[in-house]
């Protein structure tokens, strides 16, 4: 059936005494939706009696391209999934390949990897909560939150060269090596980073405004949200206290000290509390993490035969080369097993995970991505209902939707 | 696992990675993880997806469902595995159980065009309705099959 507002005014309610009920389009070029979205509302007054989302329209096929592109050249689309924290989604892809390879990552790897997984939680979270503060009218909380983000583009510009599309992550190691420029940037970042939380807090923790606006709105039970499939921020807000850092630890995580943060209210402002809350556990994980990254290499060596060789060692030695070659010919590349995996990370949003099936070739042959937006996107309408026109966009806000995510 | 075969006759099981799997009969799918889901404490149900074997090494089924299971209170996880083949493949939905399938469903019916028998709301989710086909099958070529450019034009005019 085409979801179009007029045949959704058409359907009959269900006591036939509501002649007044109104339905809206709300996107899917709305600039609280963010990006690319719809939501067809039925309205009863101002109140939202029921919600009914359309989403696709940034499909773009990313599983159907993973089953074409090898393991290292899909982690440019992945990029493209969550890109507010396309570190995540970088990480989440090669541990998911490399437990499908059976490779496990050299120690100061796994540090690294920790360390931008950290900063991209930072990132990510920044966003969220000033898209937050400005959807309801705080435009300078949305400032303060990107002046944070600005250093952290600053930080990953060095660090592999783009400020947006990191593609940071290879099979069995990095793209390049953490250098003391960039160390010496996140210490800079770890000093200035606690003031901005602190204006972000003072300017809008307590601020009546918009505790009035967040505060009760979009309620989600800790029962519901296991019921629902929610992870991460979303299921923690509701009191479910799991987080894959702890429950299931992966890279370096058990080295560091940092607790779990929830609420129990599971409204909109316990979304925006737990989130806030993080971003100082994730601070204390980079501050821990950067003082003691070990040394070595930090890419697995070219006798597991999944890396790729760096430049100077293919230009001038002839076992880079024949390496080289060997992995990036159509008709060769790395060994995979006839198995499947899956790997899951904990990302800023949730659980994200990717579930690859390799077939022998260097490609996977199904490339699932289990995003947490879809996941919580469906909640929508549960929350919105009963509420006023204005909350949608609080709610919205909270969910922290990433459309090209959601679609993919 | 004796009380799933008791439940739901016969299982396999498999270990890849500290990954366990079952592969239960497409028919008892909605069993097996009711009786995970009450008894055996997995109540959260990461992903539910499929994969399509039509090209795969060894593959004697067509596709392949996923049920991505997690213990909240136990953090164990398990993967549930059913086939089914053509013609109609159908499995029975596990909306009723969790909340969270539902768009979960629809996006497997989307994209392998699996039906779920007893969805409350089975519509495509991420393709246009007009949309015929299941992209993520492996019969379809990567490129489209022309829909781009026989995509219904709507001018201002029209409108």
């Amino acid at each position: 059936m085409p979801l179009t507002p007029s045949v959704f005014a058409d359907e009959p309610t269900q006591d036939g005494m509501q002649p007044y009920l109104w339905t809206m389009n709300f996107g899917p070029q709305h600039p609280a939706t963010h990006t690319t979205l719809r939501l067809v509302l039925k309205l009863d007054g101002e109140r939202v009696a029921d919600a009914i989302p359309d989403i696709g329209f940034l499909h773009s096929g990313f599983e159907k391209i993973g089953e074409s592109l090898d393991f290292n050249q899909y982690v440019t689309v992945t990029d493209r999934m969550n890109y507010i924290s396309p570190m995540s989604n970088n990480v989440a892809w090669h541990m998911a390949v490399e437990k499908l390879m059976g490779i496990t990552v050299t120690p100061r790897c796994s540090y690294v990897r920790t360390i931008v997984c950290e900063l991209m939680r930072i990132s990510d979270h920044l966003l969220c909560l000033g898209a937050m503060g400005l959807d309801v009218g705080a435009i300078t909380h949305f400032m303060f939150a990107f002046s944070g983000r600005e250093k952290i583009y600053e930080i990953a510009e060095a660090l592999c060269g783009a400020r947006f599309t990191h593609s940071y992550t290879r099979v069995g190691g990095v793209m390049r090596d953490i250098t003391p420029q960039v160390v010496g940037m996140i210490r800079d970042f770890l000093k200035f980073m606690p003031g901005v939380i602190d204006d972000m807090e003072k300017l809008l923790g307590q601020n009546r405004i918009f505790v009035d606006r967040m505060a009760g709105v979009g309620v989600l039970t800790k029962e519901e949200a296991t019921n629902r499939s929610c992870t991460g921020p979303m299921a923690r807000a509701s009191g479910v206290t799991r987080d894959l850092r702890i429950d299931e630890p992966y890279l370096s995580y058990p080295d560091f000290d940092f607790k779990i943060c929830c609420a129990r209210e599971g409204d909109c402002m316990a979304r925006y509390q737990v989130r806030m809350a993080e971003l100082i556990e994730s601070l204390k994980i980079v501050a821990q993490a950067i003082e003691n990254i070990p040394a070595g290499p930090v890419n697995i060596g070219p006798e597991q035969r999944s890396v790729l060789p760096p430049p100077g060692q293919v230009w001038t030695t002839i076992e880079g080369l024949i390496s080289h070659f060997e992995l990036v010919m159509p008709n060769r590349g790395a060994q995979v097993p006839n198995e499947e995996a899956y790997a899951a990370i904990e990302s800023p949003n949730g659980e994200l995970g990717f579930y690859v099936v390799g077939d022998g070739s260097p490609r996977a042959y199904r490339a699932r991505c289990r995003p947490p937006s879809f996941v919580h996107f469906a909640t929508f309408p549960h929350l919105i209902r009963g509420h006023t026109l204005s909350d949608v966009v609080a709610v919205l806000g909270s969910l922290n939707i990433i459309a090209a995510e959601l679609d993919r | 696992m004796d009380a799933l075969r008791a439940c739901v006759g016969e299982v396999s099981v498999s270990e890849f990675r500290g990954a366990t799997r079952v592969v239960v009969p497409a028919a008892t799918v909605h069993d097996a993880l009711e009786l995970l889901k009450e008894k055996h404490g997995f109540d959260l149900l990461i992903d539910v997806t499929c994969v399509d074997y039509l090209n795969y090494p060894d593959a004697k089924d067509r596709f392949g469902l996923v049920y991505l299971l997690v213990g909240t209170d136990t953090n164990l996880r398990l993967t549930v595995r059913a086939f089914v083949n053509d013609p109609d493949p159908t499995v029975r939905s596990v909306v009723d159980l969790w909340e969270g399938a539902n768009w979960l469903e629809r996006e497997v019916w989307d994209m392998f065009g699996i039906k779920f028998a007893g969805h409350p709301d089975l519509r495509r989710i991420l393709m246009p309705h007009e949309f015929t086909v299941f992209p993520l099958r492996k019969d379809y070529p990567l490129q489209g099959m022309g829909e781009r450019h026989n995509f219904p034009v709507l001018t201002r005019g029209e409108s």
